[in-house]
């Protein structure tokens, strides 16, 4: 019990959280304390331990640094009237000289345990389980080298002495190489299990993207294959709570939700695909904004089917079905063409879509969606298929 | 050492400015095959867990998030599940997640292909893509297919068509978002006769047969240009909107 020191409950840089449990008591060794009803937080570097409400605050609360712990182990009491707990038993190091001060200054015991009313839970006891064994604390305390157990690590800090004093080029190689071994370690580290993966996200997020950029810098691309460049650029679009179907009770707001988180996501890509997007490729653009949670075409359908807003699904006669903005609806289209076919005195289809750079059919489309609505009409003679302006009924009065 | 003036120390000078660049290229270099390591160890860790820890992953939003960055970073496809993995729970999502590769593979190419890919080609570099593991070599033609099943009800954006026995053509984009038939009335107006050929394309354009034949098909069957087969090499295709003397007649006018 004399290994904990007063802390605030504030997390220090690359410190991150793991798990909390609830009502919670520390015994001293075999001997119960007042340190009853507690909340506990575990966090990659150490335990704190404070009354409701205090971690919330970040008050000051009983801390122990997980170096202190060398092993653990867990007792079951079974009494008739409180039923069967598990106690999480933590043995630990003798408290170093230069510890700050804690709720006792002497103890006999080299143990503590943590007991609640029905035990911990069982996450937080696999949870202090791997934070344990991850040992990310190490990492920090020793920034240039990985700790590695005693033996190997006089030997390490008697490396880093001597690289300390060499400088020059060879110090410069010995200090690049000391930090890819640190970084490689660190990954190994981190991909030993989820949870600690979980723990070490941050960083870890950190050093992929330091190191995708150092390449890209050096060689331009993170790889040769079009497909990963791709895929690795639709992915960094993603979007942060994707709409799941689990968060609504009926399919009608489910839909509505998904439509519009739909749109917002493609209002700015469409708009730079000259206004129109194939459904597939919708399909495929949504999917990886989402990352994980896949979306089943009917459902991205049956929500396209609902859009309203600056975006709309359109079904062209040929069957194919695409999003497009709003502003290439009909009415606006034919004003666009009248004013391009006056501009030309007379426009053939393939002269528009040369003119536009958009397809043979779409600028079909246009022109007969225009002459639908009365702005031009068509000439249609053995060199092909022509549309004028219609001054039957858009003459200009002078 | 000793500091020396004169011709011999600037050009001891300039040699160790030399070695010094020297250096620092073999530096650069290993510091960069360093990093493609790590990211290599980065990619299989991820596509591991990927495969093994999907559903933890999916229930904690946070990490979720954080896990899509890495995967970003590193160009990791955080579907990648394996074939196997899905027996138990039905096939269903498995395809899910393949028509939105095969989708990404087209889409990553179309600049080049024009929204017409093979088969095998197609099967080629979704695999190479998905990562190095043994399960992704598990995917066969007919689970593309069946993935490009999926897509259908978006109508007839995305098409497998057959070729012949056992060759398929995945055609990407719809008739209406293709600039095909747009490029090919391009490469004929820069001609000054007003009519290409067949060959001509495929050398002008860079095309493969295959996808030169079909827009000179469509482009046909839109009416936009006439057929001549009077060569004996091979037909002409006329563009009456491109007639040299009509041209002349406008620009007179």
């Amino acid at each position: 019990m004399n290994r904990f020191a007063y802390e605030e409950a504030r997390l220090v840089e690359s410190e991150s959280f793991v798990s909390r449990d609830r009502n919670v008591k520390i015994y001293d060794g075999d001997q119960k304390t007042e340190f009853e009803d507690g909340e506990v937080v575990l966090t990659t570097h150490r335990l704190f331990w404070g009354r409701p409400g205090e971690i919330a605050r970040a008050a000051v609360t009983l801390c122990l640094p997980l170096s202190y712990v060398i092993s653990l182990s867990e007792e079951t009491t079974a009494s008739n009237f409180f039923g069967r707990k598990t106690r999480i038993i933590m043995h630990l190091r003798p408290p170093s000289a230069d510890k700050a001060p804690g709720p006792l200054d002497t103890s006999r015991a080299a143990h503590i345990k943590l007991s609640g009313k029905n035990g911990l839970s069982a996450e937080f006891h696999s949870a202090l389980r791997e934070t344990l064994n991850a040992r990310v604390w190490t990492i920090s305390l020793t920034s240039e080298t990985i700790f590695r157990g005693p033996e190997a690590s006089s030997e390490v800090s008697d490396k880093l002495a001597r690289i300390q004093k060499r400088t020059g080029i060879g110090g410069i190689e010995r200090h690049l190489e000391a930090k890819a071994k640190a970084a490689d370690e660190n990954i190994a580290l981190a991909f030993q299990d989820l949870n600690v993966l979980m723990a070490m996200a941050k960083d870890m997020v950190g050093l992929s993207k330091n190191i995708s950029s150092k390449i890209r810098e050096q060689r331009g691309e993170i790889s040769d294959d079009e497909t990963v460049r791709f895929k690795s650029y639709l992915l960094s679009l993603g979007i942060d709570d994707p709409v799941t179907r689990d968060n609504f009770t009926s399919n009608t707001a489910y839909f509505n939700s998904l439509a519009q988180q739909i749109c917002e996501m493609l209002l700015d890509p469409i708009e730079e695909h000259g206004g129109m997007m194939s459904l597939a490729d919708v399909y495929c653009r949504v999917n990886r904004a989402r990352g994980l949670e896949l979306l089943s075409p009917e459902d991205l359908l049956h929500a396209c089917e609902r859009l309203s807003g600056p975006i709309k699904l359109r079904r062209f006669p040929s069957g194919a079905m695409v999003l497009q903005l709003e502003s290439h609806d009909d009415e606006l289209i034919s004003i666009d063409t009248l004013e391009k076919v006056k501009a030309a005195e007379s426009l053939a289809v393939e002269e528009l879509a040369k003119q536009l750079g958009i397809s043979l059919l779409l600028a079909k489309e246009r022109l007969l969606v225009a002459e639908r609505l009365g702005r031009v009409c068509r000439d249609e003679s053995v060199e092909g298929l022509r549309f004028y302006p219609n001054l039957l009924l858009q003459r200009d009065i002078d | 050492m000793r500091r020396r003036v004169g011709l011999g120390a600037i050009q001891q000078q300039k040699l160790a400015a030399e070695k010094y660049k020297d250096k620092g290229a073999d530096l650069q270099e290993s510091q960069l095959e360093q990093m493609t390591k790590q990211m290599e160890v980065f990619r299989n860790k991820l596509e591991e867990f990927a495969m093994k820890h999907k559903e933890d992953i999916r229930k904690n939003s946070q990490f979720r998030k954080q896990f899509q960055e890495m995967c970003a970073a590193i160009g990791v496809d955080p579907l990648a599940t394996g074939k196997g993995f899905w027996s138990v729970l039905g096939m269903g999502d498995f395809y899910y997640e393949l028509s939105v590769q095969v989708v990404e593979v087209c889409l990553a190419a179309n600049h080049k292909t024009g929204g017409l890919m093979e088969l095998d080609e197609l099967r080629r570099r979704l695999i190479a893509a998905r990562g190095q593991s043994a399960v992704h070599q598990e995917i066969t033609k007919e689970d593309i297919l069946m993935a490009a099943k999926k897509l259908i009800i978006f109508g007839n954006g995305f098409v497998v068509h057959k070729l012949g026995k056992g060759k398929y053509m995945v055609q990407s984009i719809p008739g209406e978002l293709s600039m095909e038939e747009t490029n090919i009335l391009s490469a004929a107006a820069n001609t000054e006769t007003g009519y290409v050929t067949q060959n001509q394309l495929i050398k002008d354009l860079g095309w493969t047969e295959y996808r030169t034949k079909q827009a000179l098909e469509k482009v046909l069957g839109e009416g936009l240009c006439w057929i001549d087969k009077q060569s004996d090499v091979e037909p002409s295709y006329w563009f009456p909107s491109l007639f040299p003397g009509r041209n002349a007649q406008i620009a007179a006018a």
